[in-house]
């Protein structure tokens, strides 16, 4: 399922330098429609595989922050309120107006991105703002001015009329798709794996190993915390986006801490640093719960077990986490890749980016 | 960076290009809710008459903020499916009902109603308490073109997502006027000042229409002053109230202002009762009001000191079962699923389209919470019971009608 998502710069010297940016684009699009088209038919796989692109870029756009940089960020839900919320009123305003020279649809669409990029842009800007003072300090103080940040988000949201108060804001037109969701995935994947590959990552993976050494050497560690939170910001604001333009209803009670949480189990699960170590936690995590909920209704329609089950389908989850992270510490992949850890026989890359 | 500007131009343009592509996948996301309603019913109708059960599906909050709610509504479901069940099922066939938790959350309510739809292929979906809950699954249920029954989300805009989405509950503004009636024809007050929570839909639409009502039935309102959910101090609204001397006071708000509103009245020396709706039913009102909330009234769905046989029948059958009184919610659930049953019995078959005719015709059917009909928006037109606050318990006033 995340070999469409992953990045293939494999053809280093096969392929012109000029094709070089663009070819995981060439690669990616055909497979993604291919994926649009096979998941047309069942509503319940569109639903279950748009939580789970969104929750994929969540995870990796956090890791950029926990774990390539090594800052503890618990706020992550808060800049996808912004995202959501931002271009959510957006469509919302939007959803008469057609652009003239386009089909309804395609223009829509066109709309839909726009809203999108708006949101991811507040975000990252809600992300400077908060970043710029929090993170010239060290340690645990960036995580509690972002604890205090989602809270923040939550209870304005809370009480503006605009954004439909506690109720919510529904009525958001259902723009998005597989398609759509995934081709952002792809985004987020490719710009989290240039960055590990870059002399940027390199200042993000020295800043995370020892401060103090880093900044001896030169690197502006404030400027590079800064600018990877605001990414990490900008693609939360958008898998906000996403996420307001498939569930039919969004309200504060989808972005509170909680939300915030289960993404940072899924990055430090999947391994602190490890892109592709995020995303199959992400979609282990998500695919896990609706697992569970089939395992139990294996035990019948007419049981009342499998009933009263549904409920401690959270706590077993929860069991299984903490089972998951005794056994390894590390979470699944560490800081290596999952080309890394696959067994021997299959092909390896250059271990050339990180 | 200069590799990523390049990078992402072609990026952009690509998507451009997508959004051509999308043009046919969008359509079948929107106008396919009316193809989905004429396509889906024929699966929906087969998969069922093909075994010897018929499944319903609940989604209701089993964790989360609102678990007793959902947990309430799911055994008064229960209780309704196995009577049902006693007493031969319906066409021959059993009743089962397939419960997901939605962890009170909307995300989670929209995921668990597709999947009653889609995969279990339920022929009716019920839930959930909250407006926002049930309004995510209201989208999902009406663009499938499955029924939706919902026990007791009072929100006007819930039934107003689609032709295939009830409630037996009545609605938010009902109860404004509920408390109209009751204050000028059993309390015979003239003149009454409101005070409502500004913070809140539910407490501005009661206001409004019990001001409405209350003028038309011939009262006064002298003073309307409002407040914020979250205050601790009353004291200058409830002055400016007392210059106005009103007989009585509508305070549409929830049980934690209530009863500290209460309170402070009685201090600037208000003596008249309060009056209020559903948001007062709770326990901790006796805490927080004492001795200054007794005497005032309120209006709600279901009261279980109701000398009518039936309720009284359904309080000993559902203590039996489960231990404890069932709370409106497990009456409202219960109510909401004999609704079902009733209709499911009436149905021609169990295509989505005749499930909802049969449930839009539901007309005097004998509620626990009250006596339902469905009016032309499928919100149930049923009476609402007055309680009085009394000494940690809530006494049986009377029934008002619509």
């Amino acid at each position: 399922m995340e070999t469409p998502a992953l990045p293939v710069p494999e053809a280093r010297s096969a392929i012109p330098p000029a094709l070089r940016g663009i070819l995981p684009v060439l690669v990616a699009l055909p497979v993604l429609a291919l994926f649009q088209w096979v998941t047309n038919e069942s509503p319940f796989a569109v639903y279950l595989l748009s939580v789970m692109g969104v929750n994929i870029i969540l995870a990796v756009s956090l890791n950029i922050v926990n774990g390539m940089t090594g800052q503890f960020s618990i706020g992550h839900a808060g800049f996808m309120a912004v995202g959501a919320y931002i271009s959510g009123v957006m469509s919302l305003n939007l959803k008469e107006v057609a652009l003239s020279f386009l089909p309804v649809a395609a223009s829509d669409q066109v709309l839909f991105t726009l809203a999108l990029l708006v949101g991811g842009l507040a975000a990252a800007a809600c992300g400077f703002l908060v970043g710029l003072p929090s993170l010239r300090l060290r340690g645990d103080y960036l995580a509690i001015v972002t604890l205090g940040f989602g809270e923040i988000i939550r209870v304005v949201v809370q009480n503006t009329d605009a954004f439909g108060r506690a109720l919510g804001l529904s009525g958001i037109p259902q723009y998005s798709s597989p398609y759509m969701i995934y081709f952002w995935v792809f985004l987020t994947v490719l710009v989290a794996r240039r960055i590990a590959g870059s002399s940027h990552g390199r200042s993000l993976w020295a800043i995370r190993e020892d401060e103090v050494a880093a900044e001896a050497m030169g690197v502006d560690t404030t400027g590079y915390k800064v600018r990877s939170f605001v990414i990490s910001s900008f693609f939360a604001g958008i898998a906000g986006g996403l996420f307001a333009h498939f569930v039919p209803i969004i309200n504060p009670g989808s972005f509170t801490f909680v939300k915030s949480m289960e993404i940072v189990v899924m990055v430090v699960l999947g391994g602190l640093g490890s892109t592709t170590g995020a995303i199959v936690a992400a979609i282990f995590l998500t695919l896990l719960p609706e697992g569970l909920r089939s395992a139990f209704n294996l035990l019948g329609t007419e049981s009342t077990l499998a009933q009263k089950v549904d409920q401690i389908r959270m706590p077993i989850y929860g069991l299984l986490l903490v089972v998951l992270m005794l056994s390894r510490p590390q979470g699944l992949f560490g800081t290596r890749e999952l080309w890394d850890v696959l067994p021997r026989w299959i092909p390896r890359r250059r271990r050339g980016l990180s | 960076m200069r590799r990523l500007a390049p990078m992402l131009l072609a990026a952009l343009a690509v998507l451009a290009a997508a959004c051509e592509k999308k043009t046919q996948p969008a359509p079948s996301g929107e106008g396919g809710a009316q193809t989905a309603q004429q396509a889906q019913p024929a699966p929906g109708g087969e998969t069922p008459a093909g075994s010897d059960v018929i499944l319903l599906g609940q989604v209701g909050a089993l964790t989360g903020g609102q678990a007793t709610f959902g947990i309430s509504t799911r055994n008064g479901i229960e209780m309704a499916i196995k009577e049902a069940n006693a007493a031969g099922g319906v066409k021959g066939k059993k009743l089962a009902i397939r419960v997901y938790d939605n962890q009170s959350k909307p995300e989670e309510a929209a995921q668990a109603a597709t999947r009653l739809i889609t995969q279990d292929k339920v022929v009716l979906i019920l839930g959930d308490v909250a407006s926002s809950n049930s309004l995510a699954m209201a989208e999902k249920a009406q663009a499938a073109g499955v029924p939706m029954i919902t026990p007791s989300s009072t929100n006007t805009t819930v039934t107003q997502k689609g032709d295939f989405i009830f409630r037996v509950c009545f609605i938010d503004p009902f109860q404004g006027y509920v408390m109209a009636k009751f204050a000028r024809e059993n309390l015979k007050l003239g003149k009454v000042a409101v005070l409502q929570d500004n913070k809140s839909a539910y407490s501005i639409d009661l206001s409004d229409v019990f001001t409405r009502k209350f003028t038309e039935m011939g009262g006064k309102v002298a003073t309307t002053e409002s407040y914020s959910q979250g205050d601790t101090d009353y004291r200058a609204q409830l002055t400016a109230i007392r210059k106005t001397q009103p007989e009585g006071i509508y305070v549409p708000g929830y049980y934690s202002e209530v009863g500290i509103i209460a309170r402070q009245a009685r201090e600037v020396g208000l003596k008249v009762p309060l009056m209020g709706g559903d948001g007062w039913d709770s326990e901790k009102l006796f805490e927080l009001g004492g001795t200054a909330i007794q005497g005032s009234y309120f209006s709600n769905h279901y009261s279980p000191d109701n000398p009518d046989p039936r309720v009284q029948k359904f309080i000993s059958e559902y203590k039996a079962a489960y231990g404890g009184v069932p709370d409106a919610l497990a009456a409202l659930g219960y109510d909401a699923a004999r609704v079902a049953i009733e209709a499911l019995k009436r149905a021609k078959d169990l295509s989505g389209p005749a499930v909802r005719d049969a449930i839009a015709q539901t007309k005097d059917f004998p509620g626990v919470a009250g006596t339902i009909t469905l009016d032309d928006k499928r919100n149930a037109v049923k009476s609402a019971v007055v309680l009085k606050v009394g000494d940690g318990k809530t006494e049986y006033v009377t029934t008002v009608n619509p």
